[in-house]
């Protein structure tokens, strides 16, 4: 299997959404560059809303993330409460 | 000639402040609320004692029974810091003078009710004395308090409460007019109805310990007061009257909700903090928890008569639940 990634611009905003990225997913990957922020994670990630309102402190529509999104790779899963992104068999 | 683009990446020499590093853990990017908020406690070199209060340095933690190894653990779990905080209420009041506006437009006043007007105002006009009251404990916890974590939303608090007052009182001039006010603060002084409320909050007003002032209005009164009048009388107005009252207290009730959880990370952190802490915190939660009942009490009879016992019965034991939750025993 391969790699999901997702990358965003860096900023305030994205910051909390990063911090959910990486608690919800073990053994994820952050690449910092000038003005992007990568997380790669190993055949599945789980981006969940009520992680990035935590982290936030207020709360969050998961399509508010596509302002900041860059670009990802994987099949999409998307649902109000969870952004999955994994490779189907 | 030819000229050739390329990326430099420039690693910043350090990502934060050194004081900021040292709370979070390490040199890691640290968010504007916490660059807003850590160690912005001014903690000594102070010059003379206030001659006022000879015991204590100017800013002093023991000016609260409540002990703490870091007064940063009271972090605000909504991050406010000024910017988040305006930016967050300034599209609350938009919300708020939308359904002002909407509430006028349409002529909704003049098709009220006369006797739920009159329900309506007799409740919620005096208790712009209340939010004022709040307005001033808030800010005496900010002034006395010790930790910019606690003391910074402290002070929003207070301002939120004000505004809170100010809708209040646009409520009365909408539905009625400046002798409403008028009468609803004869109501305040003089009606058997606001008495032990009254005299609940002018007795918070001269507290010493702040903490013990932060429970008593934040948890014990407004924990009461705000689910029987933004929640109950609401849902009853909105039955008999429809839904135009219900939409000119959505500040107080939105605002509420969302306060609320700060309220609840601030008392777990002081109650988990050590035995000590939960003992006195849980004396005072019981002390005024207590008296907070029996101030809300009288409102609940004006409004729901006979019907006042069940109401009250639920709205305590919601109370009750969430006080244990946040570790206060009884």
């Amino acid at each position: 299997m391969s790699n999901v990634f997702i990358a965003f611009q860096r900023n305030e905003e994205t910051r909390g959404i990063v911090d959910a990225i990486l608690a919800d997913n073990p053994g994820a990957v952050v690449t910092e560059q000038p003005a992007m922020i990568k997380i790669d994670v190993a055949n599945r990630m789980t981006i969940k809303r009520s992680t990035i309102e935590e982290k936030m402190g207020r709360s969050f529509d998961l399509q508010e993330m596509q302002i900041h999104l860059i670009t990802l790779s994987g099949h999409l899963d998307e649902t109000d409460e969870e952004f999955n992104l994994g490779w189907k068999q | 000639m030819q000229v050739d683009l390329r990326t430099v990446s420039i690693k910043p020499l350090r990502q934060t402040f050194d004081h900021v590093a040292k709370e979070i853990g390490g040199d890691k990017p640290a968010s504007r609320y916490q660059e807003g908020t850590i160690r912005l406690q001014a903690e000594g070199n102070f010059h003379y004692r206030p001659l006022w209060d000879p015991d204590h340095e100017i800013f002093d933690p023991t000016r609260t029974q409540l002990k703490m190894k870091n007064w940063y653990a009271f972090k605000d779990p909504r991050q406010f810091y000024y910017g988040t905080y305006t930016i967050a209420r300034a599209r609350m009041q938009e919300t708020a003078e939308a359904d002002f506006d909407f509430v006028e437009q349409r002529g909704l006043v003049d098709t009220y009710p006369t006797d739920v007007r009159k329900l309506a105002l007799e409740l919620l006009l005096p208790l712009r004395h209340v939010a004022w009251g709040s307005n001033m404990n808030n800010s005496s916890i900010c002034a006395y308090g010790y930790g910019t974590a606690i003391t910074q939303p402290c002070l929003y608090h207070a301002m939120d409460q004000l505004g809170i007052a100010q809708y209040l009182t646009r409520v009365g001039l909408m539905f009625a007019d400046a002798d409403a006010l008028e009468s609803a603060k004869e109501a305040w002084l003089k009606s058997p109805t606001w008495q032990p409320l009254r005299h609940y909050v002018e007795d918070t007003l001269v507290l010493s310990d702040w903490f013990e002032q932060y429970l008593a209005q934040n948890l014990c009164l407004d924990g009461l007061l705000y689910p029987l009048v933004y929640g109950r009388v609401d849902r009853l107005l909105t039955e008999k009257a429809g839904p135009t009252v219900s939409m000119l207290l959505r500040f107080p009730t939105e605002w509420y909700a969302e306060s609320s959880k700060w309220v609840d990370a601030s008392v777990k952190v002081a109650t988990s903090e050590s035995p000590h802490n939960q003992q006195v915190t849980s004396g005072w939660a019981k002390s005024w928890g207590e008296r907070a009942i029996k101030a809300v009490e009288p409102l609940a009879q004006s409004v729901f008569g006979a019907g006042a016992a069940k109401v009250m019965a639920e709205l305590i034991e919601q109370y009750n639940t969430r006080a244990s939750k946040l570790g206060l025993v009884k």
